[in-house]
């Protein structure tokens, strides 16, 4: 049972990072750069945050 | 302008930013989930080091280093809340320089845990089954590439299966303690007779100091709940709640997983077993509880390494970001809103280190690079405190007692640091060297590629004395 279980996890290993190479693959030639690294360090806190003690 | 991919997938304005849908629960099930593997293997090499009582002793006084650690971290988070954490509180509060190695210091020590516990997992299967020939590497690449595409997919499910799996590893810890009747010692337990005056410090004082190395195994990545700070709801409030509830929380399982392990087993044995709760389980002569310790053993490896690649990604995003990396890092899934290549170019290198490294060398590398970080924490503070005094700025939490649990932290920094040089001095300085050199290539370097106004991004007033 442990060495089926053993190839088991090989398999799942194998399946899941070649979903996740898709995956990555269709969103890169999907999107342009621009838009997915768009996102911008501490935006909601300018909105929301005004420190003004 | 509104790009589709498919209906589930839609980017308002060309941004992408990460989802906020967090919750304190999920903060807990993050800091948690990556320190409960602590209780499960590793605090007990203290006992190796200085006895019984001298795990105890530091299960205590680390507890004060972490308190402080929780109590600091809630104050500059709840205010600087940002991926990144301690990153993007150093780059704000100290420099571009110290942020780069807090980074660093943040990558090495998720990514390094993430090994641990993957190679833990593995070697408890193994020794589970009790199969000759049968490897442990099946099960750290199935740990490992399962856990990275839980990620992958989005950080609601992610920590929501932590919050079950961390909550059913702590309950297994309270489940034992009331098992053998702690209130009554002879029946199970038999503390007065393996922990006498004569054993309990077997090397004395200096074993006490030797342990601090192991010691910090009980609540090692608690710091860990800043990485979600972008994707609360309320930073203000969920990250100081859910930090400070997984501090106490810890505190408890660490004195019970103490109590019951050392009223158990003599301290030679305790000190080198790489399972004190599964064998303490063995030792009731429960098959119940043997069973479910061995299942939370493995929970417990899995909630951590799964807060590990959180953390560790989020940290790698954030030097993207601001280009302190190339900005192709700090790409986010436009239907998943999580920092997918982050996630997967730490996949491989996590799974090459599993492969190839010890579980000692691999942990002493991820603690070293804590306690930097925890050195760092306790001047980070302070200057935090003198640049921008309270009410100079609104804070979610306000820590007590300034500077004490500072000062408090950066003593018992200096002591951690004196017990590894003790244990692994040539680790010690191996990395301190890589350090440098690394500060040197960014210095030199890197630091022409960021856009040095644009880093900053808290609408803070001007510093005192700026």
């Amino acid at each position: 049972m442990w060495v089926a279980l053993s190839y088991a996890c090989w398999g799942i290993s194998i399946v899941l990072a070649l979903w996740m190479l898709y995956d990555w693959f269709k969103i890169d030639t999907t999107f342009s750069e621009d838009v997915l690294t768009s996102s911008r360090e501490g935006e909601l806190e300018a909105v929301s945050e005004k420190h003004r003690i | 302008m509104t790009v589709t991919l498919e209906p589930a997938v839609q980017v308002q304005g060309d941004r992408v930013s990460l989802l906020r849908v967090l919750g304190p629960a999920h903060v807990w099930a993050l800091g948690v989930g990556i320190v409960l593997v602590g209780e499960f293997t590793g605090w007990n090499f203290a006992a190796d080091k200085g006895g019984a009582l001298a795990a105890l002793i530091v299960c205590w006084i680390v507890g004060l280093l972490y308190t402080s650690v929780a109590m600091i971290d809630s104050e500059v988070t709840s205010t600087v809340a940002a991926a990144g954490g301690q990153y993007a509180q150093a780059k704000h509060i100290v420099g571009p320089l110290m942020a780069f190695n807090v980074a660093l210091f943040l990558v090495f020590a998720y990514t390094m845990l993430e090994v641990s516990d993957a190679i833990l997992l593995g070697d408890t299967i193994v020794a589970k089954a009790g199969v000759e020939g049968l490897n442990h590497n099946s099960f750290i690449a199935a740990t490992i590439v399962v856990l990275a595409w839980l990620n992958y997919r989005g950080v609601l499910m992610t920590l929501n299966v932590n919050f079950v799996i961390t909550a059913i590893a702590y309950v297994s810890i309270v489940i034992l303690f009331f098992s053998v009747s702690p209130w009554t010692q002879g029946a199970v337990l038999k503390l007065n007779e393996l922990v006498t005056p004569g054993n309990a410090l077997p090397y004395g004082w200096i074993g006490v100091i030797a342990a601090f190395q192991f010691g910090i195994w009980y609540y090692l990545g608690i710091e860990g709940t800043t990485q979600a700070a972008e994707e609360v709801r309320s930073p203000a409030r969920s990250l100081p709640y859910g930090t400070m509830a997984g501090m106490i929380t810890l505190l408890i399982a660490a004195a019970m997983t103490w109590y019951v392990c050392a009223s158990l087993m003599p301290w030679e044995y305790l000190g080198i077993t790489y399972y004190p709760l599964w064998d303490a389980g063995k030792l009731t002569g429960s098959p119940l509880l043997e069973n479910l310790l061995f299942i939370a053993t493995l929970l417990a490896a899995l909630a951590s390494a799964n807060g590990c690649i959180n953390d560790a990604a989020r940290a790698w995003f954030s030097l993207g970001r601001d280009r302190y990396l190339p900005t192709w890092f700090s790409a986010v899934h436009p239907k998943y809103r999580t920092p997918y290549r982050s996630i997967l170019f730490l996949l491989p290198i996590a799974l090459a280190f599993a492969f190839i490294a010890d579980l000692n060398q691999a942990i002493t590398f991820s603690i070293l690079s804590g306690v930097l970080q925890y050195t760092f924490m306790s001047i980070n503070i302070i200057m935090f405190r003198k640049k921008w005094p309270l009410g100079s700025i609104r804070r979610g939490y306000t820590h007590p007692f300034h500077p004490l649990p500072a000062i408090v932290l950066f003593c018992l920094c200096v002591v951690t640091f004196f017990a590894i040089f003790l244990g692994f001095g040539s680790q010690l300085i191996a990395m301190v060297a890589f350090y440098f050199l690394i500060s040197l290539w960014f210095h030199f370097y890197r630091y022409r590629f960021v856009r040095r106004g644009a880093q900053f991004t808290m609408p803070w007033p001007k510093p005192q004395g700026y």
